[in-house]
């Protein structure tokens, strides 16, 4: 059986973190590159469990990581506010049109 | 230990009167009828004098006084009771109430950001901020220092949003909550890595790790991750982006109140981190990593970049975004040098660049009120329609550029001294950037001058007197005042600068 230990773990967060990066580097849709961020919070969340299992113990890490997952949360109503306010003025929440700053 | 924790909370004074302020605000708000604003002010400014008047103590109790309390950890080392984040206290409640005095708004129509409706909101979760601001000055715990952070970011992108019917608004808010966003996830991920090369959280502990650990390239990962986190705070480039179009959707008094306070909140994160986790100042740097060189090149991208992007500016706010770019880049010299001048300079520069830059935006925002207008054409002709706006308006520019004798150019003055004092090669070109840099920067605060005292207003009904209320009047001596005395008699400040520069172990 495979054995799974740390460096898989950083790996699969390593990974993450990219998408989350691509994510918010080729979207152009609001929500989308909302979502860019959420994949990195968590790719960070990964990692603080992984490593507070195999390398330091005891839990402050998996504490790091709920604050990660609630302040996720609270971030994600927000954003989501925003662009629900954003829509209701210019009917759109491609982030490359809404740009009337600026000029 | 609990016990400990509840005894504790007599170190924290300053936080707890701004938590009670923050609820006064919200009773008071939900309680009656009408409009609120002026009693919502009223509070929030009680909550910020209390607040500060407390950190002051603080401050001097550190420092010695009548019965001395040494620097030491709170909340099992989550917090510093320490004078450097009592002496930043100060500073985030002097500034913060100044941007109260200049929110509140005018009986007519129009005005000041918190009109009538939504005016508990605004001064409540301005508190907020503030209250963020208060706990990153503190924050020496990677967990500590996210959270903070967030309450300040979170909080701020409401605010950059505030005026729900103005589409610049909204615009502003979503850039605010994409960059914000992102970068505070590329922090988080730093953090993991730095919590696994070194085992913990406290920055103490993870200073005494450093000077052991065979993990370099997950340090330094870590470290530019965390790099990247203050970065976005502090609008260095490229984590800048965010900052023009923020400034100039959001309404004034919040774009006065991001370009100061959670600016300088995240240089004081940024200089605890580096002293404390990093050892950055000791005389043998852990892992001899190339932070002077990060930060030189930092410093000089940045502010070439701000000062550029400003050149072709044609709204005044959004030109004082860019120079609000160039300025983190001057302070981040001081960054670079990293030793005790290089530090001392950069939270004199700081609090010189609070006073002259709120004033600026107090300008720009009395103008605006009355023209309906933040582009230059707006200030053609200030100088007789309004001659004590536009001389004050003036004596900012001045200081922001570093022209003696304002107090700028005391703050530039310093900054260069620690530079050529630490001597080198890299030092003396990062000057000579920053010296023609200040150049270019005269080009484009010239150009709001020569609209000023040259012009006349392109329409002539335009041509009438700029009235100025009394309260912005009051709140402009109170900026230009220390923008110009500190330039002449600036020893006591920079001395007490000095002695925050103490930080708990």
């Amino acid at each position: 059986m495979l054995d799974v230990g740390l460096t898989h773990y950083l790996t699969v967060a390593a990974i993450l973190f990219g998408f989350g990066f691509l994510t918010l580097m080729t979207r152009r849709n609001a929500v989308g590159i909302l979502l860019g961020v959420e994949l990195i919070l968590n790719a960070a969340g990964l990692n603080f469990v992984a490593f507070s299992h195999y390398v330091t113990g005891g839990v402050a890490g998996q504490v790091f990581t709920v604050f990660i997952i609630i302040l996720a949360a609270s971030e994600a109503a927000i954003g989501l506010a925003v662009v629900l306010q954003v829509y209701k003025h210019y009917r759109t929440i491609d982030a490359g049109m809404v740009s009337r700053l600026r000029q | 230990m609990p016990a400990q924790s509840v005894a504790d909370l007599r170190f924290i004074y300053p936080e707890l009167v701004l938590a009670g302020a923050i609820f006064a605000i919200l009773f008071f708000d939900l309680a009656g009828r009408g409009d609120r604003s002026r009693g919502c002010a009223t509070i929030a400014l009680a909550g910020l004098v209390g607040a500060g008047v407390l950190a002051a103590r603080d401050f001097l109790l550190c420092r010695g006084a009548h019965p001395a309390i040494e620097p030491h950890a709170i909340f099992s080392g989550l917090l510093a009771f320490d004078p450097f984040a009592a002496g930043m206290k100060v500073f985030f409640a002097m500034a913060c109430a100044l941007i109260v005095v200049f929110s509140i708004p005018t009986e007519e129509a129009g005005g000041g950001s918190a009109k009538g409706r939504g005016a508990g909101e605004f001064y409540g979760l301005f508190l907020c901020i503030v209250l963020g601001l208060y706990l990153m000055a503190g924050a020496r715990n990677l967990l500590m220092l996210y959270l903070s952070l967030e309450l300040v970011s979170v909080i701020s992108f409401v605010m950059a949003g505030f005026r729900t019917e103005d589409h610049k608004s909204g615009e502003a808010a979503l850039k605010y909550v994409i960059f914000g966003g992102a970068s505070s996830g590329v922090m988080l991920y730093g953090m993991s890595w730095l919590f696994g090369a070194t085992g913990s959280l406290d920055l103490g502990e993870i200073a005494a790790a450093l000077a052991t650990t065979d993990s370099k390239a997950a340090v330094f990962v870590g470290v530019l991750g965390v790099l990247a986190g203050f970065g976005y705070k502090i609008s260095a480039v490229p984590f800048h982006m965010w900052a023009p179009d923020v400034y100039e959707g959001a309404p004034t008094a919040i774009t006065a109140f991001l370009s100061v306070g959670p600016k300088a909140a995240g240089f004081a994160m940024m200089l605890r981190f580096f002293t404390q986790a990093l050892g950055a100042n000791a005389e043998v740097v852990p892992l001899d990593l190339p932070w002077p060189l990060v930060g030189g090149i930092l410093a000089a991208v940045t502010m070439t970049v701000g000062n550029l992007t400003a050149l072709g500016q044609n709204n005044v706010k959004r030109m004082l975004a860019y120079s609000s770019v160039a300025h983190a880049g001057y302070i981040l010299m001081g960054f670079s040098v990293f030793d005790d001048l290089g530090m001392r300079s950069m939270l004199f520069y700081i609090t010189v660049y609070c006073f002259m830059n709120l004033g600026a935006f107090l300008v720009v925002m009395a103008v605006a009120e009355r023209t309906g207008s933040e582009r230059i054409e707006a200030f053609r002709g200030l100088g007789r329609r309004a001659p004590l706006l536009a001389a004050a308006m003036a004596i900012f520019l001045f200081s922001l550029t570093g022209l003696p004798p304002m107090a700028g150019f005391i703050g530039k003055f310093y900054l260069f001294v620690a530079l050529l004092e630490k001597g080198g090669t890299g030092y003396a070109l990062l000057a000579v950037i920053g010296a023609l840099n200040s150049v270019v920067a005269l080009f484009y605060y010239a150009r709001v001058l020569k609209a000023m005292y040259l012009r006349n207003a392109a329409e002539p009904e335009a041509e009438g007197p700029v009235p100025v209320r009394p309260l912005y009047g009051a709140t402009l001596a109170a900026l230009v005042v220390p923008t110009v005395v500190l330039g002449l008699y600036w020893m006591p400040v920079f001395a007490l600068v000095g002695e925050s520069l103490n930080f708990a172990r």
